[in-house]
């Protein structure tokens, strides 16, 4: 893993901006905690998302000036939010019947591992004396119709994020398509992870080692 | 005449029986009935089943419930939260019984047992740890999960206003689990901060309609919890 510990690709900014390019127009969105939330900073021109929080509100909007924020207005993170215009507030089960029914067009969460397969772990370590907290992360991959995840291609002490098979327990079987990292966009396909576009001066070799999985080339046509 | 408004949150709650099953509304602490929780902690009844999203923060509200030790088990969706120390510490000690539940889950569990339905099949949860133990069924290729419907003795709910047939209007985000624990609980009350005449209302406008409330109280400025944890407070 430490071939080129020095390898630079993007930002956390950069990678949330890159996602933000693949939103169609019109998209009602769930941002998970963390990076997730960067990408509503990066609404390319001429498009307008409607974000989702699943504690209750369509059409959040930016989180307010210090000072500025009410505690019943919050998002899944229980930070302080405003309200877009054209906002609605709702009640629990129908947050989430927006989910499951497959009303809310993506969801961009944050991640643990991913498998080839598209499994996804990012609830629990599994560490024993971990207090066990789910919230709503396996509706939204079981319900949303699609789920990328934007993450670190590696953990802190180098190990892949993008592996064969999950080893901590899952939030959701074979539910993630896509996979924004600092190193690489990656799909998820039937033949496995495939190579979508390298971040700016990172080779695909260098992303091949850092990623516990076979990594397919990039479709002819596509950097 | 109906008149659902009583006049203190002890009188609300004072048939709270030890072994009640009590659903508390919020996301965190918005919606969460701090006052209902402590007039609920005045009342002493013991071994409660708490059903709520989360598991209260600092020592005030459900974490201040939660460390009387007269909750037995909790049912919810996240119990770690930022200044979350009441919880773990009874849960790692064997003094609390979990049942972790995904949130959507959860919700529609209230929303079904209010509605009359007994259990109903999710396809969250499949492949997961959450799903060990629970009848799966295949539906057009497709794998679910058999969850059943939760109903309360209790439900603690904080709205903003209401009228004295118990029609409800909530704020923002702090409507989350209120209107559906009002319909899935035998007794619900909801503490809101103005009580108005029947007809006061709009009904286009009403949320909770008051078949499924039975008592309101007027709590005029309800405290909220992020500003009485950053203060230190302990309840009682």
């Amino acid at each position: 893993m430490s071939t080129e510990t020095s390898l630079k690709g993007w930002t956390r900014d950069e990678m949330a901006k890159r996602l933000a390019q693949d939103i169609p127009d019109g998209s009602y969105v769930n941002l998970g905690i963390g990076i997730p939330e960067l990408v509503a900073k990066y609404v390319p021109d001429g498009r307008e998302f409607v974000y989702h929080t699943e504690n209750g509100l369509l059409g959040m909007g930016p989180s307010p000036q210090d000072g500025q924020g009410d505690p019943e207005l919050i998002n899944a993170g229980k930070r302080y939010v405003t309200a877009n215009p054209g906002a609605a507030y709702f009640h629990h089960a129908d947050s989430f019947a927006m989910i499951r029914g497959g009303h809310i067009d993506l969801c961009v969460l944050g991640a643990l591992q991913v498998s080839q397969s598209g499994d996804l772990a990012n609830w629990s370590t599994g560490e024993p004396n971990a207090i066990p907290a789910v919230g709503g992360a396996m509706d939204l991959v079981a319900g949303v119709k699609s789920i990328y995840v934007i993450t670190q291609h590696c953990t802190k002490a180098g190990e892949p994020k993008l592996v064969e098979s999950c080893t901590y327990p899952l939030t959701g079987l074979g539910v993630v398509t896509r996979i924004y990292t600092d190193l690489a966009v990656v799909e998820v396909t039937q033949d496995g992870f495939r190579l979508v576009e390298l971040s700016p001066g990172v080779s695909f070799k260098a992303v091949q080692e850092r990623t516990g999985a076979k990594l397919l080339p990039a479709l002819d046509g596509v950097r | 005449m109906i008149n659902k408004q009583v006049a203190s949150a002890a009188e609300a709650l004072a048939d709270v029986a030890d072994g009640a099953t009590v659903m508390i509304g919020g996301f965190g602490e918005a919606g969460s009935p701090i006052e209902l929780i402590h007039a609920l902690i005045d009342q002493g009844a013991r071994d409660l089943t708490v059903v709520s999203n989360n598991a209260g923060s600092g020592e005030v509200g459900l974490a201040a419930l939660i460390k009387t030790g007269r909750v037995s088990k909790v049912i919810c969706s996240y119990p770690r939260t930022a200044n979350s120390t009441v919880f773990p510490e009874l849960y790692n000690a064997g003094k609390l019984e979990l049942e972790l539940v995904p949130q959507g889950t959860l919700a529609e569990r209230i929303r079904a047992g209010g509605a009359g339905i007994p259990a109903f099949y999710t396809p969250s949860a499949v492949g997961t740890p959450l799903a060990e133990g629970k009848e799966t069924r295949t539906f057009d290729g497709r794998d679910y999960l058999l969850e059943l419907g939760l109903k309360a003795d209790f439900a603690l709910i904080k709205g903003r206003t209401a009228d004295t047939h118990g029609n409800v209007l909530y704020n923002k985000t702090a409507r989350n689990f209120g209107p559906i624990m009002a319909m899935a609980a035998q007794t619900a009350v909801v503490q809101v901060e103005h009580v108005v005449q029947a007809g006061e209302l709009d009904p286009e406008t009403v949320v909770t309609p008051g078949v499924f409330v039975e008592r309101v109280v007027a709590v005029a400025n309800p405290v909220h919890e992020s500003e009485l944890v950053a203060a230190g407070a302990v309840y009682p």
